[in-house]
């Protein structure tokens, strides 16, 4: 056999390698999902859905736009490579049509095409062709100069940090590097031989030829680009790049509606691991930064659950702020993955609570449960009160004297199965009272009642939707102020539970708002979270003294917040005053004449 | 024998009954727990506490002079509700004192078997 039907055999192969091991993992993924997830795949199979996650594997996939969002230098980077690869297969493969006059021939006669048409270079299209590949060529090298640079000098895209590597990883690495500069230098010396290219090329070749004779390189490198192909393919599945065929596999199982639900790590937990890209993204939105904290961001965590070396003092030093997953340019929900791996960790050592007892509940049409953080600030439980008995409300106060927590924290913490217990308690005495609504002063305790219990029939409001509906059916009446406040969006309120307007809407009837940087969405964490078991009262200083002096930026009369735990932690660093919204409520209350 | 003072049963350690390996494994984890001045703050604001006789203070005492058996039932009283960290003014990591005691107890019991 001759070398031409020899050198394109280490591409081959690593394409069918490749291709063989990404269908082998999604055939297991999918096998390993539990019952309702498949059911949910088969029928979301033939729906829109479908259609749906087919756009979004090339918005993403190919285009990244959320990267861009983010970030538009890497946005650019991530697109160039994955877009202009892209282009740079399917232009060929058109190209190779042209010539042969049908959609169908020997596949390497597409991505080698230049290599085998040497001599008749006069087919349909084929200036068009030639320039568009050599410009889309360019475009991709362009996004690998990037990629050199982001390596070695990360700060340059506004990064902080980039990912550190394993050895696998760096195999990987530098097939990919290597593929488009191998590409240029096999077509650039094949048209200094043959002028087979547009006059960019040839005349590139051309200099090339000037410096010695180009023809006994041509086999050598030809071979070596299959080869660098070759190891790239077979590398991908055992590095991070397996993100490129992950994503978009996540892409179409979280569309047909596929979740981490069931609590325990199942394959999705794969799935979502696998299609992390690495781009750091996550390592930059993570305060753990600035109090030094830097292994335990979302990304190592799936590279630790990859590699099969978790620890719990990574896994449990995470603030569960949601900070990171709302960047995650790939929608990777990495605060559910990181408690369902909380759970696994902690399984053999639940707690049973069997001194749990209920009391009598009292009838009322409202329940408020003020929950262990709001008894810490007795301001606002004072305040909260206040409110109820001004609005003439028919409440019952469940916690006064004892109760057991909301079982959030033991929920983030991973004890599901202790959390049950606290849960089956109060709920029985929530639902004993026979009231409609039930009202919490803590964050904490809003979004474990609204999503981990089951209360049939009775609404749980968070005291800022609570008050501004008083205020709405006239039940109190606020006066205006001339005060200048910066309100605070608690993590579990406001990224954890989507509420942001009522907080400021109740505020703007007494005080004005001042907009801030980080504000909704991208509200930063108090650094108080007490999903976080390992951090130091020293780190969660700095993280609140930072998030203070930016508040203190904007001149502010005081903070508002309207969690009991972050009040607590802002209070202590003593750089402003703090309230909660309740308080703020209960200065500016008109009494009823 | 004599030696011309008594000793408070309270206050004594049995090192026939000591077991500090719990201990250990707790303080390589978070050793935060040595600058705890046993003041009690958070066992007087503990959730638990204010539904048995839980007393979290007391608890590291017991694991401090190495006095396990009672470990067991009494640590699993803790809901994790955040209360003593709190309050704690030496900012003692205490919720994770009580999850690493719980790995401990489960870790040592599995080396046992
Ligand atoms: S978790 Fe998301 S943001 Fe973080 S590196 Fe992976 S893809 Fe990027
Ligand atoms: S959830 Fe918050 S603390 Fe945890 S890794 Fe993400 S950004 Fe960092
Ligand atoms: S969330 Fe916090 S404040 Fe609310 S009940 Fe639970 S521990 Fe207590
Ligand atoms: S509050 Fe802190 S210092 Fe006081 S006894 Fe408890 S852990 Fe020790
Ligand atoms: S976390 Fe545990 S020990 Fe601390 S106050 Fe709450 S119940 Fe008590």
């Amino acid at each position: 056999m001759e070398f031409k039907d020899l050198f394109y055999y280490p591409f081959i192969l690593g394409a069918i390698y490749l291709f063989g091991v990404v269908i082998w993992r999604f055939t297991k993924w999918f096998i390993g999902l539990s019952k309702i997830d498949k059911i949910r795949v088969r029928i979301g199979l033939f729906s829109k859905k479908t259609l749906k996650s087919i756009w979004e594997s090339i918005r993403e996939g190919l285009l990244h736009r959320n990267v861009f969002r983010n970030n538009k230098l890497l946005g650019y980077m991530h697109m160039s490579l994955a877009f202009g690869w892209f282009l740079l297969i399917v232009v060929g493969h058109f190209e190779a049509s042209s010539y042969h006059g049908s959609m169908f021939f020997p596949f390497q006669h597409s991505v080698f095409f230049r290599y085998y048409v040497t001599d008749n270079v006069d087919f349909p299209g084929h200036v068009f062709f030639a320039y568009a590949m050599e410009i889309l060529l360019f475009f991709v090298l362009s996004g690998v100069m990037l990629a050199y640079f982001k390596r070695f000098r990360s700060k340059a895209f506004g990064m902080k940090r980039t990912t550190r590597m394993r050895y696998g990883d760096r195999i990987g690495l530098t097939a990919l590097w290597l593929i488009f500069p191998m590409r240029f230098l096999c077509e650039t010396f094949t048209a200094g031989v043959y002028h087979n290219g547009s006059p960019i090329f040839n005349n590139i070749g051309d200099a090339f030829a000037s410096l010695g004779n180009l023809e006994p390189w041509l086999n050598p490198l030809w071979l070596t680009y299959s080869i660098v192909l070759g190891v790239f393919f077979v590398a991908l599945p055992y590095t991070r790049y397996m993100h490129i065929p992950a994503e978009i596999n996540l892409i179409f199982l979280r569309n047909w509606g596929v979740t981490l639900k069931e609590r325990r790590v199942n394959t999705y937990t794969l799935a979502q691991v696998y299609s992390c890209s690495r781009c750091g993204i996550c390592i930059d939105a993570c305060q753990l930064n600035l109090a030094g904290i830097k292994n335990s961001q979302s990304v190592y965590v799936l590279k630790n659950i990859r590699n099969k070396n978790l620890t719990d003092e990574v896994l449990f030093n995470c603030l569960i702020c949601g900070k990171c997953q709302e960047a995650c340019p790939v929608g990777i929900d990495v605060n559910k993955l990181r408690i369902t791996q909380r759970i696994e960790t902690t399984r053999q050592y639940n707690s049973s609570y069997d001194y749990l007892k209920t009391s009598e509940a009292k009838k009322t049409d409202i329940v408020y449960f003020a929950g262990c953080m709001t008894h810490l600030t007795p301001a606002i439980k004072k305040s909260m009160l206040q409110i109820l008995d001004a609005a003439g409300e028919n409440y019952w106060f469940m916690d006064e004297n004892k109760a057991p927590c909301c079982g959030r924290p033991l929920m983030t913490a991973g004890q599901f199965d202790a959390a049950q217990k606290l849960i089956d308690t109060n709920t029985k005495m929530i639902l004993d009272s026979g009231a409609k609504k039930l009202l919490v002063t803590c964050p904490i305790c809003y979004k474990v009642f609204k999503e981990d219990y089951t209360l049939p029939n009775v609404e749980v409001v968070h005291h800022s939707e609570y008050i501004l509906d008083l205020v709405k059916q006239g039940k109190i009446t606020l006066k205006a102020s001339d005060k200048n406040v910066v309100y605070h969006d608690p993590c579990e309120l406001g990224r954890g539970s989507g509420i942001y307007d009522q907080p400021r809407e109740l505020l703007s009837q007494s005080v004005t708002v001042k907009p801030i940087a980080h504000e909704r969405e991208k509200a930063l964490c108090c650094g108080g979270s007490l999903s976080n078991l390992k951090i130091s009262m020293d780190e969660r200083s700095v993280l609140s003294a930072q998030v203070m002096n930016e508040f203190a930026s904007y001149n502010p009369d005081y903070v508002v917040t309207s969690c009991p735990l972050c009040k607590k932690t802002f209070a202590k660093t003593d750089i402003l005053p703090v309230k909660d919204l309740a308080e703020v409520v209960v200065e500016n209350l008109t009494p009823r004449s | 024998m004599d030696f011309g003072f008594s000793t408070l049963e309270a206050r004594s350690i049995d090192f026939d009954k000591f077991d500090g390996r719990i201990l250990r494994y707790v303080l390589q984890y978070e050793p935060s727990l040595l600058v705890c001045l046993s003041c009690g703050g958070c066992t007087a604001t503990c959730s638990a506490g204010n539904l048995t006789d839980f007393n979290i203070r007391r608890l590291q005492l017991m694991l401090r002079r190495g006095e396990v058996e009672n470990l067991q039932t009494e640590i699993n009283k803790c809901m994790l509700c955040g209360k003593c960290l709190l309050v704690c003014p030496r900012g003692v990591n205490l919720r994770n004192v009580v999850m690493l005691i719980k790995k401990a107890l489960v870790h040592f019991k599995n080396q046992e078997n």
